[in-house]
């Protein structure tokens, strides 16, 4: 049977990718930031996870608006990063795992969350920057992926607490995949950040971190917040942190802390990396 | 047929991507979502009044985009991510844009977010279990 040797949170920021491509990581402004993925990659490395689902939001490369999907599971045997407009380099595409993504879309809709399907799925940095700063930029990748999107860029986007049930309706879709396929979720994007508007530059690092802590203890406080209570804490663009609760309901409740690393500021944002092993 | 309000409208300094803004900008973003492909972008570079007209983009929304204004772009409801598509390249990050908004520089605006940072390690370290090299 497949099993879920954890779960990851980090986030995904464009100026990541630029700092990778760049080569500035030990640059003073990057240093801390980067230095603190160095344990989780190394989790990472031991956890040898043949699948690896990133939860995401597209930034306008693979969905526009006019079709706009809450949740879309990538079903397909390849995934292509390309050109999104300002300027980084597309990656090198990233192997699928056609079989399991079917199981999942089965079981997901079995479990009422009726999900999009999508058998062709261009990736941005959303997808492609958490697995480039854990796995480093590579023409072949170690892992099979699967991305699943969530809509967090035109309102109104999904709760919480429906972020949170997802992961659980993920989780037991993911263990009762008949093959033996070791399965790492990655919930990415956030933390506070605010892009635009007079508002914008807000980072509340004190929120931040309460997030952190109780994303890993007690999932269930983060859904008490209305999604503008979360905007008007976090940022407009701070919603995204909704996505670190999909792979937190598809790990185990006690499940244990690994690894603990908050930066700030990153480009706008509050960066958090957090990693969650689950114990058998 | 009204808009119905809500409460995120009440956040000070803060526009929220809702039905509403996305279909007043949708014609503006579609245009914006197609610099995706150099091709455009390179056609568009040859004529942007002509490519705004290609795709609908008229009024003030035309204006702007004509005199690449990119601040009044968002004020108008355009995306931050689509527009990002046009300004980074010509030179205005999303991090100029939030300076603008606030009528401060750059500079000013960065060193805002690093202040916002201030304290961060007593505040990881009395959180505890975090990693600081």
């Amino acid at each position: 049977m497949a099993k879920i040797i954890g779960g990851l949170t980090c986030s995904h920021i464009p100026a990541v990718g630029n700092a990778i491509a760049n080569n500035l990581q030990q640059e003073p402004y990057w240093k801390r930031f980067f230095d603190g993925y160095e344990p989780a990659k190394e989790w990472l490395y031991n956890a040898k996870p043949d699948v690896v689902i990133v939860v995401y939001n597209d930034h306008g490369l693979n969905f526009f608006l006019d079709k706009m999907p809450t949740f879309a599971l990538g079903c397909a045997d390849i995934y292509t990063n390309a050109d999104e407009g300002w300027g980084l380099k597309p990656q090198a595409p990233f192997p699928g795992d056609v079989e399991l993504s079917w199981h999942i879309a089965e079981s997901l809709i079995a479990q009422e969350f009726d999900i999009c399907t999508c058998q062709e799925m261009l990736v941005d940095h959303g997808f492609v920057n958490p697995l480039r700063a854990l796995y480093g930029t590579l023409e072949t990748w170690p892992v099979k992926t699967i991305p699943l999107a969530v809509n967090v860029v035109q309102h109104p986007v999904p709760t919480a607490a429906r972020c949170l049930k997802l992961g659980q309706a993920l989780g037991k879709a993911i263990e009762s995949y008949p093959e033996d396929t070791r399965v790492v979720i990655f919930g990415t994007g956030g933390m506070s950040h605010q892009l635009q508007g007079e508002r914008a530059g807000l980072i509340n690092v004190d929120f931040d971190i309460e997030c952190m802590e109780k994303i890993a203890t007690d999932p269930e406080w983060f859904t008490q917040f209305s999604n503008t209570e979360i905007m008007e804490k976090t940022g407009t663009e701070g919603i995204e942190t909704i996505m670190w609760l999909v792979m937190r309901g598809a790990v185990q409740e006690k499940a244990k802390i690994i690894h603990k690393h908050y930066h700030a500021p990153i480009s706008n944002t509050g960066a958090g990396l957090m990693v969650l092993e689950n114990q058998y | 047929m009204v808009w119905k309000k809500h409460d995120y409208e009440d956040i000070p300094g803060t526009y929220v991507f809702d039905g509403k803004i996305a279909h007043e900008s949708y014609n503006i973003n579609k245009m914006l979502f197609t610099f995706n492909s150099e091709e455009c972008r390179d056609e568009f570079e040859q004529e942007p009044a002509t490519y705004c007209d290609k795709f609908g983009v008229t009024g003030d929304f035309k204006e702007c985009v004509v005199q690449k204004d990119f601040l009044r772009m968002l004020r108008l409801g355009c995306n931050i991510y689509f527009m990002a598509k046009m300004a980074i390249p010509r030179g205005t990050s999303v991090q100029d844009a939030g300076a603008a908004f606030q009528g401060i520089t750059t500079e000013e605006f960065q060193q805002q977010l690093q202040d916002r940072a201030e304290g961060l390690i007593e505040k990881l370290e009395k959180a505890g279990g975090y990693w600081n090299g």
